[in-house]
């Protein structure tokens, strides 16, 4: 099971590290948002992994931890609200610099080019 | 004290809501009164807690009567009010400045401040490591909303920048959490310090970098070296009165730091003590230089102001990575100086830039400003503080900090380049003031005055700077008492972790 979590992680960090370093708003933000799962799988992680073990007291014989779940909650909330205020931010970039470069401006090799993207 | 701690975070939280709601969101002079309002009792407070901890008190609010290493505990020690009384008052001013008018260039200027004064004295006051991670993005997502006020092309490109890298460093933030929770157990800071000394093996190693990955969201936060480059556009293309109140946010990081790598990773540490200061100490070097070069390389004022605050933010670095008490002493006292006298820059820059007219803040040929003995009065006097010459609080807080770093090894290389880049700061800035104050194209001078509000304003940060000089005795106990219960870690852990004891019984 800790292999196949961990590949899990590593396999969406990776992603979203690569989606990151576009330049486009779009896969930046598809990016951001696969990164903070990755984030919130490792989180979860941290209170290690164990099956058949309830977080409550007095409900089995070994309990979990429960504070990684509570922590993870708080940090889904939070990547939520993140996640939509970058989504809205995107869209009134597109709107203001006409592209959705995140640099507002396409780089281009030459200027003829550059002419004819206007 | 009781339950007086809760409320430098409550209050702004309240006043929020309440300026959300019907008689403060449709009445603009309600919405200004009140707001203004809120920052005064916020004020108070915050003024009430420094005077209580400044008899060496540290005061334990465990929310909910959860004890210290289970629930989430609010811990005022002496740096941690000094330092909301400063944003307390920063708030104040700028609220005060933005009811002149800029407040309703945008929407929910006023609940968004609030929110901000809520997060960043939440980061200062709490003393649980996840809750600060709460606290800033509280204060990160009220910044954002408040970047993009009176928004433009320009602001929507340096917000995407801004807004983007720090959804980043908070997913680093994360990780390196998640990590050291699964090596210590426990997020409460002064527990963190406790377990850090009993760790053995591999654990050392996945500990430490947990505690280097804090450093790079910390760094970001900051705005040490490699992370810097955002800072520059951010702050200038935000609205000056905005950009003032974030004279304050590269400090939470800052502060960050000194409670980070000095308690959980101070000298009680084991094989991590000190782990970050050998990392810091080049990084703060480098990141003077660089703020010295931008400074020069400055087209106008704002961004000769941002880059300003890069130079405070090395100089604060160094004085981390220095680890003694008289290093934070000299820090605590130079936070106070620098972060009033820039804001006080931003919003001379908001002035000079409304009455030059066409040509803004930039360094270049332009029309006289409307009110040059006022204006310029106030700008020589923020110079003097910030390149730190003798009647100014820089003068202090430099001497002290020079004096701080002279026992330690690198001396030969941070007294070069700290004093060759406040030599570089006076030539930008004389070039600056002559620029703007001395060379014009026309003599026509624009009609518009500036609000005698936003003068008051500027007048009262400017006084600050002369007064910290008058006061600089109390000023310097009181330091050097904050930096010498900061390094008192035993104490520290042991008050925050018995109080919580007792309130479980």
């Amino acid at each position: 099971m800790e292999i196949l979590y961990a590949t899990c992680v590593g396999v969406l960090v990776t992603c979203g590290l690569f989606l990151i370093l576009r330049a486009r708003t779009f896969p930046v933000v598809l990016g951001l948002t696969m990164m903070s799962y990755a984030v919130n799988l490792f989180l979860f992680a941290s209170g290690r992994l164990n099956s058949n073990q309830a977080a409550v007291l007095g409900q089995s014989a070994e309990y979990s931890d429960p504070l990684p779940q509570a922590l993870v909650l708080t940090a889904i909330v939070i990547g939520f609200a993140m996640t939509a205020f970058v989504v809205i931010l995107s869209i009134r970039g597109r709107a203001d610099l006409g592209n959705d470069h995140v640099d507002g401006i396409i780089p281009t090799r030459n200027k003829e080019s550059q002419r004819e993207s206007r | 004290m009781g339950h007086l701690v809760t409320l430098p975070i409550l209050l702004p939280m309240l006043g929020a809501i309440l300026l959300l709601l019907p008689p403060c969101g449709k009445n603009v002079k309600i919405r200004r009164i009140a707001s203004q309002a809120f920052a005064l009792f916020t004020l108070i407070v915050s003024a009430l807690l420094l005077n209580h901890s400044a008899s060496n008190n540290i005061e334990v609010y465990a929310i909910g009567n959860w004890s210290a290493p289970f629930g989430i505990v609010l811990v005022s020690d002496m740096l941690s009010t000094l330092l909301i009384t400063l944003t307390s008052f920063l708030a104040l001013c700028c609220i005060t400045y933005a009811s002149a008018g800029d407040d309703e260039d945008g929407s929910f200027f006023h609940p968004l401040m609030q929110f901000l004064v809520m997060g960043v004295n939440g980061a200062f006051l709490t003393g649980d490591l996840f809750n600060l991670f709460v606290f800033f993005e509280v204060l990160l997502i009220a910044s954002y909303s408040l970047l993009m006020h009176a928004g433009d092309k320009h602001k929507t490109r340096s917000a995407l920048h801004y807004v983007i890298l720090n959804l980043i460093g908070s997913s680093i933030f994360l990780i390196g959490l998640g990590v050291l929770y699964g090596m210590l157990g426990t997020l409460n800071i002064a527990d963190m310090a406790m377990k850090v000394s009993q760790l053995t093996g591999d654990d050392i190693a996945l500990a430490k970098i947990g505690g280097l990955l804090l450093l790079i969201v910390f760094g970001l936060k900051a705005a040490i070296l490699p992370l810097h480059l955002w800072l520059p556009k951010t702050y200038s293309s935000a609205l000056p009165v905005v950009a003032a109140m974030f004279a304050i946010m590269t400090k939470v990081g800052v502060y960050a730091m000194f409670r980070v790598y000095t308690i959980i990773f101070g000298e009680q540490a084991g094989e991590l003590a000190f782990m970050a200061q050998s990392w810091l100490w080049p990084l703060a070097i480098l990141t003077i230089a660089i703020g010295a070069i931008g400074v020069l390389a400055s087209e106008d004022l704002r961004k000769l102001t941002a880059n300003l605050v890069i130079i405070s933010v090395g100089t604060l670095v160094a004085a981390i990575s220095m680890h003694s008490v008289m290093a934070t002493a000299a820090a605590l006292y130079y936070i106070i100086h620098s972060t009033l006298m820039i804001a006080v820059l931003f919003l001379l820059a908001d002035l000079i830039s409304v009455q030059r007219g066409k040509v803004s803040d930039r360094l270049v040929e332009g029309r006289p400003v409307a009110q040059p003995y006022i204006l310029g009065g106030g700008f020589l006097i923020a110079a003097l503080a910030v390149m730190g010459m003798p009647p100014m609080s820089g003068f202090i807080g430099k001497i002290w900090l020079l004096k701080a770093s002279s026992e330690i090894n690198g001396v030969f290389i941070f007294w070069p380049v700290y004093l060759i880049a406040s030599f570089v700061v006076l030539i930008a800035l004389s070039r600056a003031g002559s620029y703007l104050f001395w060379r014009h194209s026309n003599t026509e001078t624009s009609k518009e005055v500036a609000a005698p509000l936003k003068i008051s304003v500027i007048i009262v940060l400017l006084l600050c700077s002369p007064l910290m000089v008058v006061f600089s005795g109390p000023i310097s106990d009181f330091a050097l008492a904050a930096a010498k219960q900061l390094h008192d870690v035993d104490n520290h852990v042991n008050t925050v972790l018995a109080i919580s004891n007792l309130g479980a019984k």
